[in-house]
């Protein structure tokens, strides 16, 4: 059952992602709602999938890399979701964000796809806080990112004085900048509070809090970058180029994070082995 | 009359920007001269049977149903002659007339902005709405052709603003000011203007960024009295030239116009200021020839300068956006003008579809009346019945033709209409001259005593 939602989720998300692509050419209202449609339904099959594996395991089924990838889209999806009703009008992010969308649902299809528990040692109430938290936070950090990157793009429009088809298809500099915000303001807390369950669960299962593993390193640099960039917009005001540069360093620590440590690299976060 | 009722022509007479000199145009004008036209256009030409009259700046029609089409158009040029006090010579040659479906489509095209003076502007729509405005509510001198015309116009309007770009790229330096902010900030809610100079065109670019939301202007400008002035009729505040810096930390937008011959904004000046401005976007738009802005600045973060040439480059790349647009728009057109052809063709179909009808039923009463009285005893529902039968043997029958005229009408032209109008003797000609010939064998004489009884008794009294 969890790999036929599954599916259909990503079917439905590949049908979402020709809609904004349709939408990004024709600027038709109608296009975008029809992709937006679709991936809300794509997204409802996609929770169903979770909560087939919530029910196999008795636990979220977040503990393999398959789990964690695909709840990963998921919560990118409902980001989009939260953003678009709550944040600032950036009509054109669905094109940009739904091929990222599709990348983790195929990195995810593509890994082993059997549940199975964690290690009696790891298991506890702090597992399942500690990584949908963290899972969440990542998904708030990868819009900032393509925020971030629509950003850049439009800026160098406009700097270039090259007002073409991209200029007319790109939203507003301000309601990029704000997008990247809004998503560091929801992002940073949940890293925050993913790191502090993780520290929890490490003293629980190992007697320590902290055991610099390359992951928990890289968290941390990551939490780092995270913290300068809402202190400079915060305090000095930093918006723009700059910010969104900062925006595109956390995304980039955030992949050796997530993708380099937990495939390559021997550590404490095993759960993330490809096999 | 064989073919059914004559069909009213629609026609538009009108000149414009390109068929008209400005001195003639004002002279047509004739609203802002003292009366409107359409409160006296009945009297001259009481043939008409529906009128509409637009007077822009660079247009004046006239929209008329008439069924006499060569009598309106000399009357309406007499009319003219009159009210503007011109000869017919002299405007005769700038004059436009367009007949039926060519009227319909310069209408179409009018209320699109495609024949307007700016491509794809949208005022005109606005105007063209306010025409029918009076015309069909204070004048009344609207019917049926012209509401439905009207109507459809607007709606075909509607279709080519929303399936077409062709409003959509500015074409003025004002109006692209106010796409360019728009772009860099969102909203230009609460966003502040400062107008270094005082130029005109600065001012119009002033007018417009405030109208779309702009909370504030600055007015900065070597004479100090000419900024107050300025900053007076737009409730913003003066400041010299000396203040400029403090200007620049408050400004969103800055329109600048001087007549100096070097840069007056400088990068030395405003980088010192964007920490302080807490790193928010500067638009600066140097409209001065030669330039008040270094281009330098456009380097800085957060900081986006466009020169004339930048502006009038935005312009010109809309305007060829535009025309592309306008191509599409045209065959929008075409296919509205296509749809209204069809209504106008129904619309001639109708009163023989209403005769047959008419006489159907006419003949389904009588004949009920006739027979009831003889069928006794019957009762209350089966006379229902009987009703009911007949309306249906009646529906049936006229079915067929009434499809045929419908879908003929389009094939076979007004020779549909004659034909059923002559099957179904719908204008009695057929019964008339049969009766004419009955008479002739019977030696009757031709105006019998009782017949001319019977047509006194249906005179009206």
């Amino acid at each position: 059952m969890e790999v036929f939602f599954f599916r259909l989720a990503f079917l439905l998300y590949l049908v979402a992602t020709v809609g904004f692509f349709i939408y990004f050419y024709t600027l038709k209202p109608e296009a975008l709602r029809g992709a937006r449609g679709v991936l809300a339904c794509g997204w409802l099959l996609h929770t169903g999938a979770l909560l087939a594996g919530l029910k196999i395991l008795k636990a979220p089924p977040v503990a393999n890399f398959h789990g964690a990838t695909s709840f990963l889209a998921w919560a990118v999806v409902g980001a989009y979701f939260l953003l678009s009703w709550r944040g600032p009008k950036v009509y054109t992010l669905g094109t940009f964000l739904s091929p990222l969308i599709l990348l983790l649902m195929i990195a995810a299809w593509k890994a082993p796809e059997a549940l199975w528990p964690l290690p009696p040692i790891l298991q506890s109430f702090w597992f399942p806080v500690h990584a949908l938290i963290s899972l969440a936070s990542y998904a708030f950090f990868l819009i900032a990112a393509v925020a971030a990157v629509m950003y850049l793009l439009q800026e160098r429009e406009l700097k270039r004085k090259h007002l073409g088809g991209l200029f007319r298809r790109l939203p507003p500099l301000e309601s990029l900048d704000r997008l990247n915000e809004k998503c560091l303001k929801y992002g940073f807390p949940l890293l925050t509070l993913g790191i502090v369950t993780g520290a929890l669960w490490a003293e629980k299962a190992w007697g320590r809090f902290w055991s610099w593993d390359p992951k928990e390193t890289w968290s941390l640099i990551l939490w780092l970058i995270y913290a300068a960039l809402l202190h400079e917009r915060l305090i000095v005001g930093w918006r723009g180029r700059r910010a969104a540069y900062m925006a595109l360093l956390g995304f980039l620590v955030w992949i050796v994070s997530f993708w380099v440590i937990n495939l390559w690299m021997p550590g404490l976060h095993s759960y993330g082995r490809w096999s | 009359m064989v073919d059914g009722p004559e069909r009213e022509k629609i026609l538009l007479v009108g000149l414009n920007h390109r068929t008209a000199p400005v001195e003639v145009r004002e002279r047509f004008a004739l609203e802002k001269r003292g009366e409107h036209p359409l409160a006296r256009l009945k009297a001259h030409l009481p043939e008409v049977e529906e009128a509409y009259y637009l007077s822009t700046c660079n247009r004046v029609e006239y929209l008329l149903v008439t069924p006499e089409r060569e009598r309106t158009l000399s009357g309406l040029k007499d009319f003219l002659a009159r009210e503007t006090g011109l000869a017919r010579p002299h405007f005769e040659p700038h004059l436009y007339v367009f007949e039926d479906l060519e009227a319909v489509r310069h209408l179409f095209r009018v209320a699109c902005g495609l024949d307007s003076l700016v491509l794809g502007e949208p005022q005109i729509l606005g105007q063209v709405k306010e025409a029918y405005r009076e015309a069909a509510g204070r004048f009344r001198s609207t019917g049926p052709i012209l509401n439905r015309l009207l109507h459809r116009t607007f709606s075909v309007a509607k279709r080519v603003r929303t399936e077409t770009g062709i409003g959509s790229y500015a074409v003025s330096v004002s109006y692209a000011a106010v796409e360019l902010a728009k772009k860099i900030f969102g909203s230009l809610r609460g966003k502040v203007i400062l107008l270094v100079g005082a130029g005109e065109m600065a001012e119009l670019a002033a007018q417009h960024l405030l109208s779309a939301g702009a909370a504030r202007l600055l007015v900065a400008n070597r004479t100090l009295s000419r900024a107050i002035e300025l900053a007076e009729r737009y409730g913003g505040e003066a400041l010299s030239l000396a203040e400029l810096s403090e200007g620049l930390l408050s400004a969103d937008i800055v329109i600048s116009s001087t007549g100096a011959p070097g840069f007056v904004i400088t990068p030395d000046l405003v980088r010192p200021l964007l920490r302080a401005r807490k790193h928010r976007p500067l638009f600066l738009m140097d409209i001065a020839v030669p330039r008040d802005v270094d281009p330098g600045l456009n380097e800085l973060e957060n900081v986006y300068v466009f020169d004339i040439d930048d502006l009038k480059q935005v312009v010109e790349e809309n305007l060829a956006r535009r025309k592309k647009e306008a191509l599409r728009a045209e065959r929008l057109i075409e296919e509205e003008v296509l749809k209204f052809e069809r209504w106008l063709k129904e619309l001639a179909v109708y009163p023989t579809i209403k005769a047959l009808r008419e006489k159907a039923e006419e003949i389904r009463r009588r004949e009920l009346a006739r027979t009831l009285p003889r069928l006794q005893n019957l009762s209350e529902e089966e006379r229902e019945a009987l009703e009911v039968m007949t309306e249906a043997i009646v529906q049936k029958l006229l079915h067929a033709p009434i499809l045929y005229l419908k879908a003929g009408y389009h094939r076979l032209g007004r020779e549909a209409i004659g034909t059923v109008r002559r099957v179904f003797d719908l204008d009695g000609e057929l019964e008339e001259a049969f009766r004419r010939e009955d008479r002739r064998l019977e030696g009757a004489p031709e105006w019998s005593p009782w017949e001319k009884e019977r047509k006194d008794s249906e005179r009206p009294r």
